[in-house]
């Protein structure tokens, strides 16, 4: 088993004719998703490489039963990008596109939350997901991942999500579904999303969270882990250093007013029984020991 | 990005909010001619992006052309929590019977707009926030529904203002959710919001940060060319660079956010200190890593330099080419450790291999670098 995204998940690309798009649409696609529409109204009837473009992602949805939906749109157009794909049907959202503007990104969460509540976000500014050996969508490097479980892997970070797969991939550890958040200040899907779905998930016995500085979202996780979590998760939070005010490259990654720090989050995960690495690769020796101990 | 005061108080009376008649000066001269024009008595108010101005002597009311003159020269130049004043704003003084406080952000956990407002303003709010937290009566804000003058008039009720100013008070706070919206601000906050004795409303603050990535519907460079930066952040911004300078000696380069973050915290738990973090986003090539090595060489302080690059869609040997290139491009002053992990990193090393030596090194896990690379930092120092 899987979260989110499975080998039978159906995916149209909105933005598959632009140059990103494109690229890891057929990345993805040579991995073994099934990559099946692509969406650009001026281009409707074309196709790319052989993947069919319609004007809508209604149209698409229509015509191959796609029930996700990846975003490469540039941020002016994102907001308009993903209501689109809640009115066109689909069940998730993928929003890899960086640089959404925070009052774009308030307005479409709480509009699919009130309008379209049976639509899952995931994103802005994420890398995507994968379940290994069964679908990838967004720009994860589906070889640096292992197929099988028994861990999930949760992260706020692009690069560190990937050192947190191959990590696991030098252990022989295989992973159920590897989803990025995103470092955004309205991520889609939370950590709390995440962690919920993986302790309903029966391969996965152990859960990864790579956490960084700014917002509340890991103390929120940790209140959550305390009080409905069973399965053992282990964390690595970056930023511990990081200068009070400064933006470390995330627009959420930023400790202000003493809060957000990651020492807090560090104390709070702990406090919930979650173990923590004081680097990745500790994170890594901590999960081979806990899944070595299932 | 933080708009100065005068900046902030354009941008308000762009949406209709009434702000005091004012001018932005950088010398005394000028100073003088700006009150000479508005008329005596003004503020004489210095112009930086922090808070505390009053208490480290920036803000000062002067009576007549010889108090400006003073106070312009006293204030210019001076050191406020490490911002030099450069700029000045000379404005119309006004008389005050009440100060309020009130302010919009995204509360990122209700993932809703807050709003907060109190009659206890002129103070910092973090104070009235943990003395008296009643008196802040907060407002959360659907963006899809929109603020309503009824919840308005709910919410002036609620912070127990003069019942008298109810009716502007709305208007304003109105306006104020219009300017943050559509203006698309990630914080605005006046402070204080003042009542003057003839009973109006008036906007005596302003502190607003626009959001950087909404610069494809609004203009924002006149902004932009205000931002405070050191040289080197300059230097990184300019070639579209993620970077913030930092005090120490050891140079840091990599690739994605969480890494760079990540980097910078292994060089200090090994005893370092990190000149920089410096993001060079998901690829690396050799364009890039040379512009980000010129950056750092350009750092006096840098004594060695640790680049950390794990490969995910970007290849191992297409990294190394773009180092070696990079390396064969600029002349770097300062020894450089590299760790290379991920995709195709075996070949990327056998690629590095032939070009090791004293001034180029590799190791094979991150801690290991940041070891080597601050006991180099730490040689060159002594």
């Amino acid at each position: 088993m899987s979260i989110f995204v499975d080998e039978n998940t159906k995916v149209v690309y909105q933005g598959l004719t632009g140059s990103q798009g494109r690229y890891y649409g057929m990345l993805n696609r040579d991995y073994g998703t099934q990559v099946v529409a692509g969406t650009n109204p001026k281009k409707a009837g074309t196709d790319v490489e052989g993947v069919p473009i319609f004007a809508s992602v209604a149209d698409a949805v229509e015509a191959t039963g796609a029930n996700v939906s990846c975003v490469f749109i540039p941020a002016a157009g994102v907001r308009s990008a993903v209501l689109e794909a809640a009115e066109g049907g689909v069940e998730l959202i993928v929003v890899i596109t960086e640089g959404v503007p925070m009052h774009d990104e308030a307005f479409f969460f709480n509009k699919l939350k009130t309008d379209y509540p049976g639509v899952r976000l995931l994103g802005p500014n994420c890398p995507g997901l994968i379940s290994p050996g069964k679908a990838n969508i967004g720009i994860t490097a589906g070889h640096i991942a292992k197929e099988g479980g028994p861990v999930g892997i949760v992260s706020r970070s692009g690069t560190l999500t990937y050192q947190a797969l191959y990590e696991l991939k030098q252990k022989d550890i295989g992973c159920t579904t590897c989803v990025g958040i995103g470092g955004d200040p309205v991520p889609g899907t939370s950590f709390i999303d995440c962690l919920a779905a993986f302790e309903e998930d029966p391969e996965t016995e152990a859960v990864m969270m790579i956490g960084e500085i700014g917002g509340s979202a890991e103390e929120e996780a940790a209140e959550f882990i305390a009080a409905n979590v069973s399965k053992p998760v282990v964390a690595y939070i970056a930023g511990l250093t990081a200068p009070p005010g400064k933006k470390m490259g995330h627009a959420g990654a930023i400790v202000s007013g003493g809060k957000g720090t990651a020492q807090a989050k560090m104390d709070a995960l702990a406090a919930a029984g979650v173990r923590i690495g004081q680097s990745p690769s500790e994170a890594g020796d901590i999960m081979d020991e806990v899944v070595a101990a299932l | 990005m933080d708009l100065f005061e005068y900046q902030g108080k354009q941008f308000f009376a762009s949406y209709g909010m009434p702000v005091s008649p004012g001018e932005a000066v950088t010398t005394v001269h000028d100073a003088v001619a700006a009150a000479e024009r508005l008329g005596t008595p003004v503020m004489v108010k210095a112009q930086v992006h922090t808070g505390g101005r009053g208490k480290a002597g920036g803000v000062k009311f002067a009576a007549d052309i010889d108090a400006v003159r003073t106070h312009a020269s006293n204030i210019l130049g001076l050191d406020i929590r490490g911002h030099i004043v450069e700029n000045l704003w000379i404005e119309k003084a006004s008389d005050i019977a009440e100060e309020y406080y009130v302010s919009f952000t995204l509360d990122r956990s209700a993932k809703k707009h807050l709003g907060m407002l109190s009659a206890e303003g002129g103070v910092e709010i973090e104070t009235v926030a943990e003395e008296t937290p009643d008196a802040i009566a907060k407002i959360w804000v659907d963006p899809v529904d929109g603020l309503t003058e009824d919840q308005c008039r709910q919410w002036v009720l609620a912070a127990n203002l003069n019942p008298d100013v109810t009716d502007q008070t709305v208007e304003l706070l109105l306006k104020l959710y219009e300017a943050y919206t559509s203006g698309d601000a990630d914080l605005v906050e006046i402070n204080p919001l003042i009542v003057t004795p003839e009973g109006k409303v008036h906007v005596l603050d302003a502190k607003v940060t626009l959001d950087g990535n909404a610069g494809f519907r609004h203009d924002l460079a006149p902004f932009d060319a205000t931002q405070p930066r050191d040289e080197r952040e300059a230097a990184a911004h300019a070639k579209g660079l993620q970077y913030v300078g930092l005090e120490g000696s050891v140079g840091v380069i990599a690739n994605g956010a969480g890494l760079a973050m990540s980097t910078v915290d292994v060089v200090n738990q090994v005893g370092g200190k990190p000149a920089n973090f410096l993001d060079i986003g998901g690829g690396a090539n050799a364009d890039v890593m040379s512009g980000a090595l010129e950056v750092i060489n350009n750092d006096p302080d840098v004594q060695s330099i640790f680049i950390n690059i794990f490969g995910g869609i970007t290849r191992g040997e297409e990294v190394a080419n773009g180092i070696i290139e990079a390396m064969n491009r600029v002349n770097i002053a300062s020894p450089i450790v590299i760790r290379l992990d991920g995709t195709n990193a075996d070949e990327g090393r056998a690629l590095l291999e032939p070009h090791l030596s004293d001034r180029l090194m590799m190791a094979p896990t991150m801690l290991e670098a940041a070891r080597e690379a601050v006991a180099l930092a730490e040689g060159a120092a002594s």
